[in-house]
């Protein structure tokens, strides 16, 4: 952490860039939050670790219609977002600077919580530990129970797109306690039910959306100036749903809106503070792409045409979903 | 007097678009082609003029199933628009699906302006699907029905 604070106060002395965007203490230790700094002393309140979940890249929409370049420390996943962003359009290159930064994964409060810290000031990871500074001294907990779920099928450590590395080297592998599941598993056991019962799990989720919008506003691909959500003339305003089809309505045009764009970062289902488990219908537009149009990875890179904007003469047709053996 | 509604009519609402299969429903009529008057048509520039959303719209305002018509790919008037619409409507599907809603509500046939006779038919087969699974209970807004 100390070597990005003094790499970041260079920069900003020599004029490199204007601020940098990271993550600073928040009013929990357990809570980090994005910040700016733009003076070098304002740089000691400076945070980074594995509770630094945010990621930064949505931020630079708004950064670069600042002055100068604004320097960012991305995680590997994160540089996906912000290949999107750029591909898209709303976000300048030579108007960023980016850190990419070494990540062991990302953690959940709840989960550590759980675990039964309390007091919690910081964390640190020691190989396939998680050492936890609390009110109450040092705690160790194994890792892989402490991180979010979409950590634990991890895209890899490899950053798409970066100024410069620390803590960690281009190419880099990642470690044991990542990667331990396959990401469409929970996608294809709901497949797998008969349509009332996804039908009743869907319901038992979405029927918890207070719609704060949080997931929407995290999203790095959910980047519209106006959105059709803040419509007046739309059937699902903004408030909490008044029955299953508002709830149906948001999340089905939640999800379709950034099918194609989503590079399965993860923040929606992370900020959901009803716990919805968004990264499930995302994911289901993934799978569905990949299988029906090739394999296609947002953000993998900043030219390619994504699928929905794009065809071939010999796509499947709509019925597939049928014959599939949709309808079980 | 109070009329007794007990048989279950579908509502069914067509996509047609404006060069094909609008035409193809309309020389189904000029040829005196039969299908249930529960389809009710909307005329679209072109297949891919249909949003998602018109889809679960028309399913919110009391729809029982939607089916969207529009050229053969490779007739499309304006060269590509029915491909995007193809992948459009093919993932829409498979998320309703996945999200427990019957496929069978939803549907997509390509019908030329020479297809009166596979107009009539298809909707035929439809709102017997239809009928088939009756009320549509698992998309709707409750605040639209009466
Ligand atoms: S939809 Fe969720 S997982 Fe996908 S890019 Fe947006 S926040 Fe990330
Ligand atoms: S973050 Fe969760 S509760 Fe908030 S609008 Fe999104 S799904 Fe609903």
């Amino acid at each position: 952490m100390q070597e990005l604070i003094t790499r970041a106060k260079e920069l900003l002395a020599d004029g490199t860039v204007s601020r940098v965007l990271g993550w600073k203490k928040g009013d929990l230790g357990w809570d980090p939050e994005p910040a700016y700094f733009e003076k070098e002393e304002d740089l000691e309140g400076f945070v980074y670790n594995p509770f630094c979940g945010a990621n930064l890249s949505k931020y630079l929409i708004a950064a670069g219609k600042l002055e100068g370049r604004t320097l960012v420390f991305l995680k590997p996943c994160d540089t996906y977002s912000f290949n999107q962003l750029v591909k898209e359009h709303r976000v300048k290159k030579e108007k960023t600077y980016i850190i990419g930064v070494g990540c062991r994964g990302t953690l959940d409060p709840e989960k550590v919580r759980a675990a039964g810290m309390k007091g919690i000031e910081d964390a640190a990871v020691d190989g396939e530990t998680l050492k936890v500074a609390t009110l109450y001294g040092e705690k160790e907990m194994p890792l892989k129970d402490a991180l979010l779920d979409r950590c634990l099928v991890c895209k890899g450590k490899t950053h798409v797109a970066y100024d410069e590395l620390i803590g960690t080297q281009a190419g880099e592998e990642a470690g044991p306690g990542e990667l331990a599941g396959d990401r469409f598993a929970e996608v294809e056991r709901l497949e797998a039910l008969p349509p009332k019962e996804r039908f009743a799990f869907w319901q038992g989720q979405l029927s918890k959306c207070i719609r704060c919008n949080a997931c929407r506003n995290a999203c790095p691909a959910c980047s519209c100036l106006k959105c059709v959500f803040d419509s007046s003339q739309f059937d699902s305003s903004q408030k909490a749903n008044a029955d299953t089809f508002e709830e149906q309505m948001f999340h089905i045009i939640r999800a379709y809106h950034v099918a194609g764009r989503c590079t399965d970062c993860g923040e929606c289902s992370r900020v959901c503070p009803q716990g919805i488990p968004l990264h499930l219908l995302n994911r289901k537009f993934i799978k569905d792409i990949n299988t029906f149009y090739g394999e296609y990875q947002a953000g993998a890179d900043t030219e390619s045409r994504a699928p929905l904007t794009d065809f071939t003469f010999e796509d499947v047709e709509p019925g597939i979903v049928s014959k599939r053996g949709g309808g079980r | 007097m109070q009329v007794e509604h007990t048989e279950f009519r579908p509502k069914i609402v067509a996509f047609c678009c404006n060069w094909c299969s609008y035409a193809g429903a309309d020389l189904a009529g000029s040829s005196r082609l039969a299908y249930p008057a529960d389809v009710k048509i909307i005329r679209v520039p072109c297949s891919c003029r249909v949003n998602p959303m018109f889809i679960l719209r028309a399913f919110q305002r009391g729809a029982d199933g939607v089916i969207l018509c529009g050229c053969h790919p490779g007739d499309c008037h304006y060269t590509t628009g029915n491909y995007y619409a193809r992948r459009r409507m093919t993932l829409l599907f498979s998320m309703l699906d996945y999200l427990g809603v019957e496929d069978g509500r939803t549907r997509v046939e390509w019908v030329s302006a020479a297809e009166g006779v596979k107009f009539s038919a298809t909707m035929n087969e439809f709102v017997a699907k239809i009928h088939e699974l009756g009320e549509n209970v698992r998309l709707e807004d409750l605040r639209c029905k009466n």
